[in-house]
């Protein structure tokens, strides 16, 4: 607050914390690093990429007209591989797609599946939008939270909308898709989760029939309904 | 009611394999797609009186008459990021049939003459991506994708593309730049995706429904599929019904039925003791309706000129036992979550109405405020590039529009429950 302009400002302007030249924004003024390396695309000759990840990355790339578009597909390669999006992993990332590190960050950090901060590699996601809240899907999140505290293999959260509202509470397992999850069987779906085993089988969305009850077959053949 | 299209037989162990599909009928259409000209086609599209399924519901064969003739390369995009809150049909349509999806998507491509086409499907359905695709794998290792398919002379490269979770990217622009490789912002319109989309090349998109019921508009023909439905909602229509209702799902219902008879006769209704307090007929973005609506033909225009909208065709109902300022709570949040943050009215609009709702539930708000959350849901609507802060705004502001006295109520109630919680129950 070194500037004399701070000075004639009326006093309530002041109570806002400001910076130089009475602007809000720290550092609005100083000129850009210009000892800093510019965004480069990393150098094959000194970043070495194992040849999986390479192959992965590279079948992405032939299948678009534009190798840009294999961005997403090749973070969630290095995800898959690391946990994580990783600044190594990035890196190598980039230097197979030939973009700067920079680039494939601005993309990661767009996208909730996208971890850019270190996390366990068990993606486990307990929806708690509208239909699911409706349901009770915040306890939900609460039990699981209890049982899974302190693991670091996994990285449990809320999520928005994940599109099965009709199973609703529900819970994501790596992909795996379970659920209505009654409160009492968050303890077995937690030790499954640990384990690794497949969650909750009974309750899994691709085993269930239609609910129409013109599709034959369905849950609910007769409009009444068993449980009405 | 009608037959089942979209849900035929699709519990049918199997139906997701391309032998069971076309046991049942299935890429017929598009052999015969294949006899017709490319004009023809689109105005069969046009004459069936298909809107898309994923929203505006616009008419598919007039979106599709915009893609302009001649040698660019063109392309076909199927939305299947389905991440509006409430909705999950795309879910299931892919899930068990993917086959008759991939030959829409077939049809839709040979109309438009688009020989590169993608489906995005949002990352989080991993295991219906796996499913289709293997059912990818089946149609090019079957001749019904790759070069000159069926010996048409038609050549189409299909390629599945999974999204990392974004709503935004459901916006058809916004979708366009994250299969791109970049962030999932929209892009200013005009120009719009049929003149310059992917890769700058017209661009057609639809939803998975929309595409889904296109093999069989082929097969039963444009005006057989016209007298399905009423006026200007030909046709049948996936419903995925959730929130308090004893029998969720997805139904295939004949559009222009009430909205009664899906939400009580299919789906169950709320639980016993329990009442209809509001309902989102077209997913979260849509205004809120209440009990006395219930009996509104379900199709496009009797829900706009109710006020709502059809949207992607998500029933979400909410019942008395729940807090409307909860369910504001969880839009906004929703919205603002979700908001790609290049608009100000909607990156700011969306946060600040989370801000004020939070507010009102810790005790913090005046009645005042709520005509405050009223204007700036007035300043968001209409002043942004895409219509995401217009999807909270209008939910948001049907629900104070219609529970004013709630808010009210739960204003004073939560400042009371402040107060206690202050000086330690003194006043209690
Ligand atoms: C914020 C936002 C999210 C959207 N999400 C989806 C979506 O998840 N799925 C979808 O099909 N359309 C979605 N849409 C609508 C698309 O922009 C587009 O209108 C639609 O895919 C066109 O297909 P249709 O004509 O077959 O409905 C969304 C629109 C907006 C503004
Ligand atoms: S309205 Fe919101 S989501 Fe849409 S482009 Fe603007 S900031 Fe992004
Ligand atoms: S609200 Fe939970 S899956 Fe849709």
């Amino acid at each position: 607050m070194s500037d004399p302009d701070l000075d004639l400002l009326p006093e309530f302007h002041t109570s806002v914390q400001r910076f130089d030249k009475g602007s809000r924004i720290p550092g609005w003024d100083r000129a850009a690093d210009l000892d800093k390396d510019p965004a480069e695309v990393p150098d094959p000759a000194d970043t070495e990429v194992p040849a999986e990840l390479r192959a992965v990355i590279e079948a992405e790339m032939a299948r678009f007209p534009d190798i840009h578009s294999a961005a997403i597909p090749a973070l969630f390669a290095v995800q898959r591989r690391d946990g994580w999006c990783t600044p190594e992993g990035i890196r190598q990332a980039a230097c197979v797609m030939g973009v700067t590190p920079a680039y494939l960050t601005s993309v990661a950090t767009f996208y909730d599946m996208l971890n850019t901060e270190p996390c366990g590699p068990r993606q486990v996601y307990v929806c708690t939008n509208i239909s699911c809240s409706l349901c009770g899907a915040d306890e939900l999140l609460g039990l699981l939270q209890e049982e899974l505290q302190g693991n670091e293999e996994v990285n449990l959260r809320g999520f928005e909308c994940l599109g099965a509202c009709d199973i609703a509470p529900m819970v994501s397992v790596d992909g795996v898709y379970v659920g209505p999850v009654p409160f009492d069987e968050v303890p077995e779906l937690a030790r499954q989760i640990v384990a690794g085993e497949d969650p909750l089988p009974g309750r899994q969305l691709v085993k269930r029939p239609s609910a129409d009850p013109k599709v034959s077959g369905s849950q609910a053949t007769n409009p009444e309904g068993s449980d009405a | 009611m009608t037959d089942l299209l979209l849900f035929k037989g699709i519990d049918e162990p199997g139906l997701n394999t391309i032998d069971v599909y076309k046991r049942t009928g299935g890429y017929e259409s598009l052999k015969k797609a294949f006899a017709m000209p490319h004009a023809e086609l689109i105005e069969q599209l046009t004459d069936s009186g298909l809107r898309g399924r994923g929203g505006a519901g616009f008419s598919m064969g007039k979106k599709a008459s915009f893609i302009p003739q001649g040698d660019m390369q063109k392309y076909v995009v199927c939305n299947a990021d389905e991440s509006e809150p409430g909705t999950f049909k795309d879910r299931e349509l892919i899930q068990k049939n993917p086959h008759q999806l991939i030959e829409g998507v077939i049809i839709a491509s040979y109309a438009v003459g688009a020989t590169i086409s993608f489906i995005y499907i949002r990352g989080e359905y991993d295991q219906q991506a796996d499913i289709l695709d293997v059912a990818l794998a089946e149609a090019r290792e079957k001749g019904y994708l790759g070069e000159d398919i069926l010996g048409s002379g038609f050549s189409l490269d299909l390629q599945l593309y999974r999204g990392a979770g974004a709503y935004i990217c459901g916006e058809e622009t916004g979708l366009l730049d994250s299969l791109e490789g970049k962030r999932g912002n929209p892009r200013l319109k005009p120009p719009f995706p049929a003149v310059e989309g992917l890769y700058g090349g017209p661009t057609l998109i639809n939803n998975v429904e929309t595409l889904s019921t296109v093999p069989h508009i082929i097969e039963m023909g444009a005006r057989e599929y016209a007298a399905i439905g009423v006026q200007d909602s030909t046709g049948t229509k996936l419903v995925s019904v959730s929130g308090n209702v004893k029998r969720p799902g997805n139904y295939e219902i004949e559009l222009g039925i009430s909205s009664r008879e899906i939400i009580f006769d299919l789906a169950g209704g709320p639980p016993d003791g329990r009442e209809v307090k509001c309902w989102f007929p077209g997913g979260s973005s849509s205004p809120v309706l209440t009990a006395d609506d219930l009996d509104i033909s379900y199709d496009f225009d009797s829900l706009a000129d109710a006020g709502s909208m059809l949207g992607s065709g998500a029933i979400i109902v909410v019942d008395d036992s729940n807090s409307v300022v909860d369910v504001a709570w969880k839009l906004a949040h929703f919205y603002s979550h979700e908001s790609c943050g290049k608009c100000t009215p909607c990156r700011e609009g969306t946060k600040w109405t989370l801000t004020m709702v939070g507010r009102i539930k810790d005790g913090t708000a005046t009645p005042m405020d709520l005509d405050i959350m009223a204007s700036v849901q007035d300043q968001i609507i209409g002043h942004c590039l895409c219509v995401l802060g217009d999807a909270m705004a209008m939910p948001v502001g049907s629900l104070i529009a219609k529970f004013r006295d709630e808010f009210e109520a739960e204003i004073e109630a939560a400042r009371e429950r402040r107060e206690r919680a202050l000086t330690g129950g003194v006043l209690a």
